[in-house]
């Protein structure tokens, strides 16, 4: 994935000259996980720069080179790291385009490498996503694979308004084979990965791939899940999860972020507003519990499991 | 300030507050310039002072005046050329005068028909009003960046306070500016007070005395003294440039209002203070220097009330004939193009869409 990333980013660089890409660490070293390894090198330092550990400085100069004229993608170290840049991230990244008027546009992507499972200091596996989704004026997406990340990434820079693109650490070294494509479904769009008529099995970054591991197993057992990637966090795809649960009647939502206000909240909703009548069970939540991140000792009890996928499957179905 | 602050930090100064000269009065303004500031300074008091009655009549919603603000207001606005860009925060409508930015759009902001910046940004390179204090001094910087990888001959001034100083985005701004050396002015107006917390209590040293631990100048000026604002406004304009990077200008004045039209100042100051400062009139001092000089006369003085108040009334009569913006603009804005969920949202709320 960080390949796919990092194409992502030559290729934006390549194709637009307006591109910027910076942020702390991102420049000879290539930042931290190498997403942006090379790209000083080829575009030189004026297109891809390292700023002093600064993350609302990184963010508020988001809003003045948009001003400028220019398509500013800068990176958060990590998702911990990015809090700082929050003032300006909804004070002003969000807001800019309604507080012009529509006059100015926000042409800004904050790419965070986010989530949890690979065996971080704290502050190093958070799961920031309700931050941003509930920021009227952004965009939010996290990817699961690395094929759709180029394809996300792309569209991110390519979007007239504030993309926060979250990128699963645990899933960097992923690797896929495939063509690297620029058009795609779109941001806005989930993806349906696995057919299925027992159960839905919806998440989005890492966890996507601990549903498909449940879903093979459940086959095994004779519950066959759709599994849907939601890809984009805002917009959501609610004809998606309409679709999903008319086809199978249930459905369990599955993240690593803590479950109260998390993504599964507004899922559910979206689906008893939009697919009510199909519903033949109460929709389950496979979630972190309400707690801080944990050491890493602990983390694989804290992230969502395959096993507690299966279960709450298990138990949706027998409803 | 201390005596041993003041000592460590000299003030730039050319006129005394009787008019009377203290620094060299050549500034590089001619005679029809130095009357523009004049006219430009009445203009500006007669519209805050109207802003302040419309507010008590109920047509604006809370105003935050800047009375007595005027010179370092109108003399670092005045210094810039139309290439440079002004990040103000929310107390800058002196400098949105200069600049030439529409007022009765500025004013819906205060009317409470629309935030941020009603008035279009680019036109007159005004960046929308900015209340979360210290924010708009990165933006800055960050145009001055994206100013100078395109080779523009520009500068980008920030418009912030004494208290705004103490923020973290003030802060890093300034870094970012010295690390990337960007033409970009840090613009201080030390009004003396943070709404009730004085300036002794918001910081232990002069503001402009932080500059050099950045790496770049800094330089405090007599905020009432618009030739003195304009000179070190325009030695930091033309330093950006010409490559010099950023400079922090910290101008000493006085906000004669209250903070706003909800704050009551009399809780924490004392009448004497603002009667003292009031005697420093930035005005004032301009006028007394006009006429002595045979620069200007009590006719254009007069003149200059009369204009102000017929171009106030223009901007009264337009600005009470606003109603609300078009509902729709609820929806409008937030996207380039609305999502489909907020499409939803706008027909459950406006039935239309």
């Amino acid at each position: 994935m960080v390949g796919a990333l990092n194409a992502a980013l030559r290729d934006a660089l390549a194709g637009d000259p307006r591109v910027l890409v910076f942020g702390e660490d991102v420049g000879a070293l290539g930042g931290v996980f190498r997403v942006t390894a090379g790209l000083q090198e080829e575009f030189g330092d004026d297109r891809v720069f390292d700023t002093p550990t600064a993350e609302a400085g990184i963010a508020g100069m988001c809003v003045g080179l948009a001003l400028a004229g220019w398509r500013p993608v800068a990176e958060m170290q990590f998702d911990g790291f990015s809090y700082p840049a929050l003032d300006q991230v909804i004070g002003h990244v969000a807001k800019y385009r309604t507080r012009t008027r529509g006059r100015v546009g926000m042409p800004i992507v904050i790419r965070i490498p986010s989530f949890g499972g690979i065996k971080g200091k704290e502050h190093h596996g958070e799961s920031p996503e309700t931050y941003y989704v509930h920021t009227a004026g952004l965009k939010v997406v996290a990817p699961s694979t690395p094929l759709d990340a180029y394809t996300l990434l792309t569209a991110a820079i390519a979007d007239p308004d504030p993309v926060i693109v979250l990128e699963p650490k645990s899933r960097y070294w992923m690797k896929e084979e495939g063509e690297l494509a620029r058009e795609g479904p779109g941001i806005g769009r989930a993806r349906t990965l696995r057919e299925g008529d027992a159960c839905a099995l919806i998440s989005y970054g890492a966890m996507v791939h601990r549903c498909l591991e449940a879903a093979a197993s459940l086959a095994d057992e004779g519950i066959e899940c759709r599994v849907i990637d939601l890809r984009s966090l805002v917009p959501l795809d609610s004809e998606a999860l309409g679709d999903a649960v008319r086809a199978t009647g249930r459905a369990v939502v599955v993240h690593e972020a803590p479950r109260t206000l998390g993504m599964g909240a507004e899922v559910v909703a979206r689906i008893m507003e939009v697919a009510f009548d199909h519903l033949e069970a109460p929709i389950a939540r496979v979630t972190a519990p309400d707690v801080p991140y944990p050491p890493a000792s602990l983390e694989q009890r804290y992230l969502p499991s395959v096993e507690r996928i299966r279960e709450a499957v298990r138990r949706v179905v027998a409803y | 300030m201390s005596t041993s602050d003041a000592a460590a930090m000299p003030t730039v100064q050319v006129l005394a507050p009787d008019g009377t000269l203290t620094g060299d009065p050549d500034v590089g303004l001619d005679a029809e310039a130095l009357r523009e500031l004049l006219r430009l300074m009445v203009r500006a008091r007669r519209l805050d002072r109207e802003c302040m009655a419309l507010q008590r009549q109920g047509e604006l919603t809370v105003y935050p005046p800047f009375e007595g603000q005027e010179a370092a207001q109108v003399g670092s606005a005045f210094a810039l050329g139309p290439e440079d860009f002004v990040f103000p925060s929310f107390r800058e409508l002196a400098a949105a005068v200069v600049r030439g930015v529409d007022v009765v759009e500025y004013l819906q902001y205060h009317r409470g028909t629309w935030h941020g910046g009603p008035y279009d940004p680019f036109a007159n390179r005004f960046a929308p009003i900015c209340v979360p204090v210290a924010t708009q001094v990165v933006h800055a910087v960050g145009w001055a960046l994206g100013a100078k990888l395109d080779g523009r001959t520009a500068c980008a001034l920030a418009y912030f306070g004494d208290g705004s100083a103490s923020e973290g985005d003030f802060h890093e701004a300034a870094n970012l500016a010295a690390v990337f050396e960007v033409p970009a002015i840090l613009f201080c107006q030390n009004n003396g007070w943070a709404i009730s917390v004085p300036t002794s209590a918001q910081t232990a040293a002069a503001i402009a005395a932080r500059a050099p631990g950045y790496g770049f100048p800094g330089v405090r000026v007599d905020g009432n003294d618009v030739l003195a604002v304009y000179r070190v406004t325009r030695e930091a304009v033309e330093r950006a440039r010409s490559g010099g990077g950023p400079t922090l200008i910290e101008a000493l004045t006085y906000r004669i209002g209250p903070h706003s039209t909800a704050d009551d100042d009399s809780r924490y100051r004392s009448t004497a203070e603002v009667d003292a400062w009031r005697a420093r009139d930035p005005i004032d001092r301009l006028r007394r220097y006009l006429l002595a000089r045979d620069i200007a006369d009590e006719e254009l003085v007069r003149r200059s009330v009369e204009e102000a108040d017929a171009w106030v009334a223009r901007i009264r009569a337009d600005l009470v004939a606003l109603g609300p913006p078009p509902e729709g603009e609820l929806f409008e804005h937030a996207f380039a193009a609305p999502p489909a969920d907020l499409a939803e949202q706008r027909r459950d709320l406006l039935g239309d869409g």
